[in-house]
């Protein structure tokens, strides 16, 4: 199991943003090869990785980096702004008492990442359940994940004083 | 419209309260179990003199009542101000806009809109759950709804809801300081009124709000403190335990288990209002949320005991001549 990887969230935010620029590098060469074709090969590689170090859900809309690298879709109740009120008073999880809320994780890995720790104050739109099961990595390219309903209109970062 | 010469977003009497600068109280109405209107009417009765709105929840607790849509229908038709409770557990989005714009149909004013308590802390531990949008989510998109006319497909709505909008906050449950940040959160996407869960713990209440005021959050949204009265030390046990979200200090149980047998429920009602005056001398704090499960006929006491009394009636509203809307 990998899932020790996820304490070291300043590592994998640098290996994100690594990673990242050099994908976006290679999408002339996806495009050509064709996104459906590739979504088919990628999915199992990624459900693969990324629920070895994640527990990822694949829910296609890949938003670990601003989630203090903790995937928000093992929440419960897939919370994807926070927590909710129901967190215990040792910081476990209100449905599953022995697991810790993994918004009180993801606030403390948030503190250890200089590069997108900041983003947990983004408003995350409402998921596209259409994309379940798809791979973020694709739908990054295709930017099918930067998508929100027409009716949502996007909200500016959160201005905080330190 | 009224909409556009409207200095309000709704047109109900707890926006005008706080908007006044008056200290508001809304209280929380036990939702029957039954199909008769009259349970609600008398549950309303005790309250609606000694509070600006009425919280309607929706399932709290996950345990099955009657809907929260239905309760606010029956209210506003005689006469009083409901808080429509939107949980996101137990529908989709397309249901809870097409309920929140019925409801505003219907006269509502006031919506709260929240995550919701988990389906197996409930009666029905066996339901899906469904939270297809989060409270923030929620928010928003019924932000969106009242102020651009649209749904959250794109689609105009003809006439949109005038709506107050509140969301939930609780202060008292890890992060700790990561809460006063959601709570930028939930007012950056629309929330204009927060009710806080259940308040025993006074010094993290201060702390959270000195924060609050540290954000200027209080002077973007109104911010109602929680409050009610605990009935004896094995209540407070048990909503410590079994009621997500609630802490209550260990000196608070021991300050009812000390007290004897029948001065308890007294015990537990001068705790409440103890706790009130204390939160009312906070700045930042605009009102209070009393919640009395199963003692509403304590409601009106705390309320009166703590000064709070008489509430405002009608204040500031449009007479009904002038918001008249014509037909087409």
């Amino acid at each position: 199991m990998w899932r020790w990887l996820q304490n070291y969230p300043h590592f994998l935010e640098r290996a994100y943003r690594l990673t990242h620029r050099l994908w976006v590098w290679l999408d002339p060469v996806v495009r050509w090869m064709g996104y459906r074709r590739v979504d088919g090969w990628l999915r199992p590689l990624e459900a693969i990785s990324k629920r070895a170090v994640f527990d990822c859900q694949m829910c296609g809309q890949c938003v670990l980096h601003s989630t203090g690298m903790t995937c928000p879709m093992t929440c419960p109740k897939n919370l994807r702004n926070g927590p909710c009120g129901g967190v215990r008073s040792n910081g476990h999880c209100e449905v599953i008492p022995e697991m810790k809320c993994i918004w009180v994780e993801a606030y403390e890995r948030s503190q250890q990442m200089p590069d997108f720790g900041q983003e947990m104050l983004l408003i995350q739109p409402p998921l596209n359940r259409q994309l379940d099961g798809s791979s973020a990595w694709i739908n990054l390219l295709t930017q099918e994940d930067q998508k929100t309903p027409p009716g949502w209109i996007s909200l500016q970062n959160i201005k905080i004083k330190k | 419209m009224l909409s556009h010469d409207s200095p309000f977003k709704s047109d109900g009497r707890l926006e005008r309260v706080l908007r006044s600068g008056r200290f508001a109280v809304t209280a929380e109405l036990n939702p029957p179990d039954s199909a008769d209107p009259q349970e609600v009417y008398d549950a309303a009765l005790v309250l609606s003199s000694v509070c600006d709105a009425i919280n309607a929840t929706d399932a709290s607790g996950a345990n099955c009542h009657m809907s929260s849509v239905a309760i606010c229908a029956l209210l506003t038709r005689a006469g009083y101000a409901p808080i429509l409770q939107v949980s996101c557990r137990d529908r989709n989005r397309i249901a809870m806009q097409g309920d929140v714009l019925g409801a505003a149909a219907m006269g509502v004013c006031n919506v709260l809109c929240l995550t919701g308590d988990d389906v197996t802390v409930g009666d029905q531990p066996q339901a899906k759950r469904v939270f297809d949008l989060d409270s923030i989510q929620l928010l928003h998109t019924i932000k969106m709804m009242r102020d651009e006319g649209m749904f959250l497909s794109g689609r105009k709505l003809t006439v949109p809801p005038r709506l107050f909008l509140g969301a939930a906050a609780n202060p008292f449950v890890p992060p700790y300081e990561w809460r006063p940040l959601r709570l930028a959160k939930k007012i950056a996407a629309g929330a204009d009124f927060i009710q806080t869960q259940y308040c025993f713990d006074v010094p993290r209440l201060r702390q959270f709000m000195s924060r609050v005021r540290d954000l200027g959050l209080h002077e973007k949204a109104y911010i109602l403190v929680g409050v009610g009265p605990l009935r004896s030390e094995k209540t407070a046990e048990f909503m410590r335990s079994k009621v997500p979200g609630v802490v209550i200090p260990d000196e608070v149980v021991e300050r009812l288990h000390q007290t004897p047998g029948p001065r308890k429920r007294e015990e537990g009602k001068r705790i409440c209002i103890e706790i009130i005056q204390q939160v009312r001398e906070m700045e930042g704090v605009a009102g209070v949320h009393v919640m009395a499960y199963r003692q509403e006929e304590l409601v009106a006491e705390i309320i009166e005991e703590a000064g709070l009394l008489p509430r405002p009636q009608r204040t500031g509203f449009v007479s009904p001549e002038t918001s008249r809307r014509p037909r087409k």
